[in-house]
């Protein structure tokens, strides 16, 4: 790939170089080798040299540190956590870290995506070998400065000790001359009992700036001379653009121009208010382009599907058909989740200046280099002329992972020939489409005569979903006879990812099937779950492509904390609990759901989490994913229900959309697993889990199965909010 | 349009607008204060929260016609430097996640502590049950009002 050159580059090194005489250090961060180069940051050749590296770390004579962090935050942390594993090796004082978000570079970075829970796993090594690599470097040069032998040195916090001398010097003292020694290579990395920062409770690096209220957000983005846009988009999935009337908004104050692409037409002016008004005032038709489809027809497509003859096979292990005829009792049941919007709290909104000669992206986004991409193929020119700066997201959950709402400032800025910021309403996010698929699942599960699971079916028929399964996930690899399948309808509502896409309704669906299981074999929830596991063990069948005893741990550590069925409440009653086990992004959550009755109802009380993610880097900031992504589990589960009426939404804003409110949340324990496995994502991991716990713990308190999502619009739950 | 003379964070702002504007739009638009976010523009969110004589208010449904001479405070205004005791405490529990919502559940927090400073349990969920955070980050918001309870006197 081609380099980029950044105008924003410019100013990072310019920021890098205006420390003075200070140090400049690219890392290759694509090899686990890294070859790490030095410059002095003043230079020309430094600046010009700069393109050969991934990744930017500087100091200061005065020994601050500034460590850029290459991913896009979203609210998961990323540009707390990477640069703690940086200082860790690098072995300085936190308090001499500043921390830069850095523009979209991937030759240097090779992956900027917020996404999957992949930054972590990704970059660990990488990172830490930066900071290493660099802590040696200060070590060889004050080594050589004093005459003595570099492993009679030590370093302690951004200082280079010769131990039996006493002799010392900062890495801000050392910085000049070590820009001109060689790039130490293979140096070891720190032993994980060592870590000081890894591990520790450290805050968010944005705390000042986001409780000041500092432009941080794309929607804070403003620029003297950008004109304001809000787009009116079809009402309905199904509907094309037919005829524009836009004299009227034209007319109206503050108005620049009225511009129409696609389905969508765009009204541009000097303010937002301005602008949203005179949307109002466009006269726009629609035509019929394809079906318009309402929750009634898709409930009954997915029985359709559920019960079609074609379905794509995606994991069969033994003879299915076998353990079913010989089975002892037969299981079998459906589940159900609605579309949801992602609805992150700053809604889509983009800044796009497109020139002749390039372009100039702005705003908040979760995959910079695919918004260029497609800026690029879009505007017909080379990737290198379009910049992206990411801005820091006011959430994403998967939302931003899509570049609609780029290419739509793209094409707004074109048509108009001016810098724009296109800005979405709420109600244009919520109806706005690229939702997380509804999906239908029907299990069965054959038990034998001791209650052994010998059989396990499942379909899932998904709209726009893709595959809806994840045929390699728990139970599969512990039952001999197993089918997976899967059918699709494809519609015009428009579905992407969500946050853990389809786990985030998969694993709901299979902990509250495997729960009827067990207790239709007369089994403990977990003793039902541990002895597949315990059997696969010895006997796996098929791949197993999680690690079975990392299963087993979170399992056991879920049900000690929780105090599993013998729990009880301050005044002595049984408290009923559920329990459910995931895996997904390479993480291992296992959740206890804790429910009690109050005036005939059932009331979640507590949610426990058992979770292994391997290290865990900050522990401020790995509980809050966890607790944030349990809250998220459990409101959605809850409340969340986008439905249909002839290819429209019915809920367009949170007075008809239900999300989850402070006084909805129980209390939520976290427990780590603490095993030193390289780390692994949790952006996404402990959603997952939750709605099974939820829903297990109600069945243990009131005997009811909750087969559909939301659960307050269930029998059981009806009236509760 | 119309002019208006608004009183903001102890000074004395003008802007030149129609008169339906909601003062959301005004601070964000026109005068350069975004860290009051718009979140839902049907006061169901609570991230446009400011306070109009001490008091919490949602400025994406206020007209700016409808403002008077009330005293505004934004966010930017809260303290000079950041150090509001809610604030203190939004930073010593670690509340933000992406941090979007929380300049509005700060604004909240902080109308709630000048008319009740040592809230019980309930008064707080009260509080705050109209502000929504996407992250959820409810449970340190929580911990974090009862810390800055404990800061102020
Ligand atoms: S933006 Fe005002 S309450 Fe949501
Ligand atoms: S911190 Fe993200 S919405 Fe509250």
């Amino acid at each position: 790939m081609s380099i980029v050159p950044h105008t924003n580059r410019r100013d990072f090194l310019k920021l890098a170089a205006a420390s003075g005489g200070g140090l400049l250090i690219g890392f290759n961060w694509t090899n686990a080798q890294a070859q790490p180069a030095v410059l002095d940051a003043t230079s020309a050749e430094a600046l010009a040299a700069s393109i050969e590296f991934n990744s930017y770390l500087s100091i200061s004579p005065q020994g601050v540190v500034t460590i850029f962090s290459p991913n896009p935050e979203v609210g998961q942390g990323i540009k707390t956590a990477f640069p703690i594993v940086v200082a860790e090796e690098l072995d300085v004082d936190w308090k001499q870290v500043k921390v830069a978000q850095a523009p979209l570079d991937t030759v240097k970075f090779q992956r900027q995506v917020a996404g999957g829970s992949g930054s972590i796993p990704h970059s660990w090594k990488r990172l830490r070998q930066a900071g290493a690599t660099t802590r040696q470097l200060f070590i060889n040069t004050a080594a050589k400065r004093w005459g003595v032998d570099a492993t009679a040195c030590t370093t302690n916090s951004g200082t280079v000790i010769h131990t039996a001398s006493g002799k010392k010097l900062t890495y801000g003292e050392l910085a000049e001359e070590a820009s001109k020694m060689p790039t130490p290579t293979d140096v070891p990395l720190k032993d994980p009992k060592d870590f000081k920062l890894i591990g520790s409770t450290i805050r968010n690096v944005d705390n000042k700036e986001i409780i000041t209220g500092k432009p941080l957000f794309g929607v804070d983005f403003y620029r003297d001379g950008m004109l304001f846009a809000v787009i009116k988009r079809p009402e309905a999935f199904g509907l094309k653009l037919k005829s524009v009337d836009a004299v009227a908004a034209k007319a109206m104050p503050g108005i620049v121009d009225v511009v129409t692409f696609d389905n969508s037409v765009a009204v541009l002016g000097k303010s937002t208010w301005q602008v949203l008004k005179a949307r109002e005032a466009l006269k726009v038709t629609y035509e019929k382009e394809a079906a318009l489809e309402s929750t009634a027809d898709h409930d009954r497509i997915f029985d359709e599907l559920l019960n079609g003859s074609t379905a794509t096979v995606r994991r069969q292990d033994g003879d299915v058909e076998a353990a079913f005829k010989n089975a002892a009792k037969v299981i079998k049941s459906e589940y159900q989740c609605p579309f949801l919007p992602h609805s992150p709290m700053e809604p889509m909104n983009f800044f796009a200046h497109v020139r002749p000669d390039g372009a100039e992206l702005i705003g908040p986004t979760q995959t910079p280099e695919r918004a260029r991409g497609d800026a690029a193929k879009f505007l017909n020119l080379p990737q290198e002329k379009i910049t992206v700066e990411m801005t820091r997201m006011g959430g994403g959950f998967g939302r931003r992972l899509a570049t609609d709402f780029v290419m739509e400032a793209v094409k707004v800025s074109a048509l108009a020939k001016a810098p724009v910021k296109v800005m979405w309403t709420r109600e244009d996010d919520m109806t706005g489409g690229d939702y997380r698929p509804a999906v239908k699942y029907r299990f069965e599960a054959a038990l034998d005569a001791e209650g052994t699971m010998i059989g396990y079916k499942l379909r899932g028929a998904g709209i726009n979903a893709g595959n809806p399964t994840r045929e390699h996930n728990f139970p599969s690899g512990t039952v001999a006879n197993l089918l997976i399948d899967s059918a699709e309808h494809k519609s015009p509502i428009t579905t992407g990812p969500w946050r853990a896409p389809i786990t985030n309704f998969l694993a709901y669906a299979e902990q509250a099937f495997l729960d009827e299981v067990a207790t239709a074999a007369g089994k403990d929830p977990i003793a039902f779950r541990l002895d597949l596991l315990e059997k696969a063990k010895k006997s796996p069948v098929g791949d197993v492509k999680y690690d079975i005893d990392r299963m087993i741990a979170v399992t056991k550590l879920a049900a000690e904390k929780a105090n599993w069925g013998k729990a009880k409440t301050a005044d002595g009653k049984a408290v009923a609990q559920g329990f459910s086990l995931y895996y997904s992004h390479l993480s291992y959550v296992a959740q206890i759901g804790e429910v009690t009755m109050k005036n005939g109802k059932p009331e979640l009380t507590k949610i426990i989490a058992a979770v292994d993610c391997g290290i865990v880097i900050n522990q401020s900031g790995a509980r809050q994913q966890v607790m944030g992504g349990v809250v998220d589990g459990i409101g959605h589960a809850m409340y969340g229900n986008l439905s249909f009426k002839d290819g429209a939404p019915e809920q367009a804003n949170f007075n008809t959309y239900k999300m989850i409110r402070m006084a909805n949340v129980p209390a939520v324990e976290v427990h780590f697993v603490d095993n030193g496995i390289e780390p692994t994502g949790l952006g996404e991991p402990a959603l997952p889990p939750t709605g099974g716990a939820v829903a297990n713990a109600i069945f243990k308190a009131t005997g009811k199965r909750l087969y559909k999502q939301p659960f307050v619009e269930q029998d059981v739950l009806k009236g509760l909010s | 349009m119309a002019q208006y003379t608004l009183q903001i964070n102890g000074q004395k702002l003008q802007a030149d607008v129609e008169p339906d504007t909601p003062l959301l739009w005004v601070l964000r638009d026109h005068l350069g204060l975004v860290g009051t976010k718009y979140g839902c523009g049907i006061a169901q969110c609570g991230a446009c929260t400011v306070h109009l004589n001490d008091q919490a208010t949602r400025s994406c449904v206020l007209p700016v016609s409808a403002v008077g001479t009330s005293k505004i405070t934004t966010i930017e205004g809260l303290s000079k430097d950041g150090d509001h005791p809610v604030q203190q405490a939004w930073d010593e529990v670690d509340v933000p996640q992406c941090g979007y919502c929380q300049s509005g559940q700060i604004m909240t927090a902080a109308a709630l502590l000048k008319r009740t400073p040592k809230p019980n349990e309930k008064e707080i969920e009260n509080a705050m049950n109209g502000n929504l955070c996407r992250c959820g980050t409810y449970h340190r918001i929580h911990e974090a009002v009862k810390v800055a309870a404990t800061k102020t006197n």
